[in-house]
């Protein structure tokens, strides 16, 4: 019998390549037909360039694009600067592990849920204004002020950075310390430079390197988000993502031609945007460069960075509100406006399970659980093949892994939906469990490998000198001592799964209900009671998830020392 | 003109005990003083004191004066005290030569002035002609010599050695050892040198204090 593997490597590689890669390029290969007026389904079988035509002249369409530019432009640049001050006024006091613990609950929390939660707290009848009512600003009834949906965007930018300015700092954390920070800091104050200057000078240059792709992920992500979007961003016209997601449900057939012309548009904007930024890095290393020869020690700069950090701060304690204030307004029964706390409470929204959450919170788990159990399996039956071919991954293997969370969702998942169409097995949950895989399996393989890749191989190579087969090596050496990666990486499966918007909405086809899209629906203008159970229950599932991910290794290997490190 | 410890004493983050008795010291101008004794006794956390460079959490006591200027409560970049560690720490995204010009002290202005005294200071360092180079493709010799370089450019009125020759080998360390002597002599600045090497401190000439 072969050790080698290659029956397992070609088995794994098939089903990615069949399973993820082939959806990613029919559904755009959809999209683009769409897009140039064929989508035989609808009767439009002649190639022209009218969808372009018809999507240029929709209205708002412009200002749809600006929005999109001035809002995923500015969140990603603040969240850069606000990210780099607070980890250049907090280093060599946290830690990446510590930094990893206080950051936890932001990343895990999903963006829909925590962009509700701020919207009940900014909104004219939200938390603040209650809190400043009437003594404060003389409201005895809700403003009218636009603070959510505001047509600038500013609601959503500020949405869009408190999940990304955590994100950020774990990165740039993790970063520096591969980087000797203590000693360049020494070296730089040891010529007469401030602390401030050297960050900008000597470490952020060495930082940014090791966060670009990272960057590059945010940056996609706020030029394409949807669901925060919804719920934060403005609402007529909206951002270019949240415009064709609307074209697409839209009751009119007609217009799923523009918006397929427009979903190309949303791609392109992407790869232009991340175009543009590295354009950017390239002039800013130019202006580094002339200012470092001309040698400015600078004054304190602490005083910027301690503002920065306190701003980042304000972030987190916004973040925190925002997911308190969920549970709050899930228990409130009377709450007029200028009191802080309701008048009387109730658990009557929790009581109704039929009343829509019941299923929603059955659909999620089930998807949660199914992607998660088939991407795990995957993952490890990818990098088990890896060690017994005892090969590194090729850079095209990465590529494959990383494509689904380059390409933008909504370029391809309408095609992809046109393509389940035609094999007859939409809008149920195999379907939409399939697209959510898309992008759970990548997020999980990411976080298995570099712990699988740490184990130590002699510990693998004893167990074959004992005579263990590969099998019985995985089952009976790995699996156990990767316990708590393997559940980490399962932790984060679920997040991602329970997480996901738009793949949910198109291959449900609006027949499979989850928390994310209910409460994404919900969202504008219902009852906000509801809107809480939903948004509560969408944040508890990642952390029971985290929670399981951090307690179960504990007490499966409690006594074994050895294993203690291996929580992380 | 000298550099003045006044019973200095460091304890660790969470320790009880300074780790070493307390020190007064005074090094003069154009010496350089020694500082021996076994590994991990707190030779280079007495260094990093001296510079401003305290990690977070150690706790010191006693004074440093600087050329009569008490320093001790000042950050380490307004006390222009130089310090050279075991690895030259050239900063990687910079080339040689703007690493050099990062270390060149402000007083210096304009463009071509900068750039001429950068140049001459690679002449100095037998590096003529390597400004643009990566400092990666240096070998160990050509860095310290350019660490060197760096912070003398800055003009500083002290310079800390915390074991500068310990990562070259035999040969060279005497080379580089004559060479870095060398300049510091002539500047006529107080010197503290951390060693474990005798050789090193017979080489250096001046007093040896064991912690």
């Amino acid at each position: 019998m072969r050790h080698d593997g290659r029956g397992l490597r070609l088995a794994v590689l098939a089903v990615v390549i069949l399973g993820f890669v082939a959806p990613i390029f029919l559904g755009l290969w959809e999209t683009v037909r769409a897009a140039v007026g064929v989508l035989p389904a609808i009767g439009a079988r002649s190639p022209s360039l009218d969808p372009w035509r018809q999507l240029l002249a929709l209205p708002g369409f412009a200002t749809s694009v600006r929005l999109t530019l001035v809002t995923g432009f500015a969140s990603t640049a603040l969240a850069l600067v606000l990210a780099t001050g607070f980890s250049a006024a907090v280093q060599g006091r946290i830690g990446p592990h510590g930094g990893a613990r206080m950051l936890a609950p932001f990343l895990a929390a999903p963006q829909a849920a925590m962009a509700i939660g701020l919207a009940f707290l900014i909104s004219p009848s939200g938390w603040f204004a209650r809190l400043l009512s009437p003594w404060a600003t003389g409201w005895d009834r809700p403003p009218d002020l636009a603070t959510v949906n505001d047509g600038w965007g500013a609601a959503l930018i500020l949405g869009l950075l408190i999940k990304e300015v955590p994100f950020l700092l774990l990165v740039i954390l993790s970063a520096l310390g591969q980087l000797p920070v203590r000693q360049h800091l020494a070296v730089g104050r040891a010529l007469g430079y401030a602390r401030g200057i050297i960050w900008i000078k000597v470490i952020m240059p060495q930082v940014y390197p090791l966060i670009r792709l990272p960057l590059f992920i945010v940056l996609a992500f706020a030029l394409s988000v949807v669901d925060v979007a919804i719920i934060l961003g403005p609402s007529n016209p909206p951002t270019l993502a949240v415009a064709v997601t609307r074209w697409y449900s839209a009751a009119d057939v007609g217009l799923i031609l523009p918006a397929s012309a427009g979903a190309l548009l949303q791609a392109a904007i992407v790869v232009a945007g991340i175009l543009i930024w590295w354009c950017g890095e390239r002039i800013a290393v130019r202006i580094g460069r002339w200012w470092v020869r001309r040698g400015e020690r600078g004054r304190s700069a602490e005083p910027g960075l301690w503002a920065l950090s306190a701003l980042v701060m304000a972030l987190m304690v916004l973040g925190a509100l925002a997911l308190a204030g969920l549970v709050v307004w899930s228990l409130a029964w009377r709450w007029t406006f200028p009191d802080a706390l309701p008048e009387s409470w109730s658990a009557g929204a929790w009581l109704a399970p039929s009343g829509g959450w019941g299923r929603a919170l059955a659909n999620t788990l089930v998807l949660g659980l199914a992607t998660t159990a088939v991407s795990l399996s995957l993952a490890i039956a990818w990098l088990d093949a890896e060690d017994r071919a005892r090969s590194a991954r090729a850079r095209w293997a990465t590529a494959l892994i990383y494509l689904p969370l380059l390409v933008p969702q909504i370029g391809f998942l309408y095609g992809l939906n046109v393509v389940f169409l035609r094999a007859g097995f939409s809008g149920g949950l195999v379907a939409v469990a399939w697209a959510q895989m898309l992008f759970v399996f990548p997020y999980v393989m990411i976080a298995l490998s570099n712990p699988w890749k740490a184990l130590d191989p002699r510990l693998t190579n004893t167990a074959a000198a004992l005579g263990a087969s590969p099998l019985r090596q995985l089952l009976a050496v790995k699996v156990p001592i990767l316990t708590g990666p393997l559940l980490t990486a399962g932790a984060i499966g679920v997040s991602v799964s329970v997480a996901q918007y738009l793949p949910t909405l198109f291959m449900g086809a609006g027949r499979v209900a989850t928390l994310t899209t209910e409460a994404v629906t919900l969202s504008s203008g219902s009852d906000r009671r509801v809107v809480g159970v939903y948004a509560v229950l969408l944040s508890a599932l990642p952390f029971i998830a985290y929670a399981a991910a951090i307690v179960l290794p504990a007490i499966i290997h409690r006594g074994r020392r050895g294993l203690a490190d291996d929580f992380r | 003109m000298s550099l003045d410890l006044i019973q200095v004493s460091i304890t660790p983050p969470r320790g009880s005990r300074p780790l070493f008795r307390e020190l007064s010291l005074s090094v003069p101008a154009g010496d350089v003083v020694t500082i021996m004794g076994p590994s991990g006794v707190g030779k280079s956390t007495l260094l990093d004191m001296l510079g401003g460079h305290l990690p977070h959490g150690f706790k010191a006591s006693g004074r440093v004066s600087l050329n009569d200027r008490d320093v001790t409560r000042l950050p380490a970049e307004a006390r222009q005290i130089g310090i050279l560690f075991q690895d030259p720490l050239m900063f990687p995204h910079l080339s040689v030569g703007d690493n050099l010009a990062f270390g060149l002290a402000r007083h210096v202005r304009g463009g071509s002035a900068r750039r001429g005294a950068v140049e001459a200071a690679l002449e100095q360092a037998g590096l003529a002609g390597l400004y643009e180079r990566d400092p990666a493709t240096l070998s160990g010799g050509q860095r310290t010599r350019a660490a060197l370089m760096r912070a003398m450019l800055a003009e500083p009125l002290a310079l800390l050695l915390d074991e500068p020759f310990s990562k070259l080998d035999t040969e060279l360390r005497a080379e580089i050892r004559l060479f870095v002597f060398g300049h510091i002599r002539a500047r006529g600045i107080p010197v503290l040198m951390v060693t474990h090497d005798e050789s090193d401190a017979a080489v250096a000439g001046g007093a040896i204090v064991t912690l």
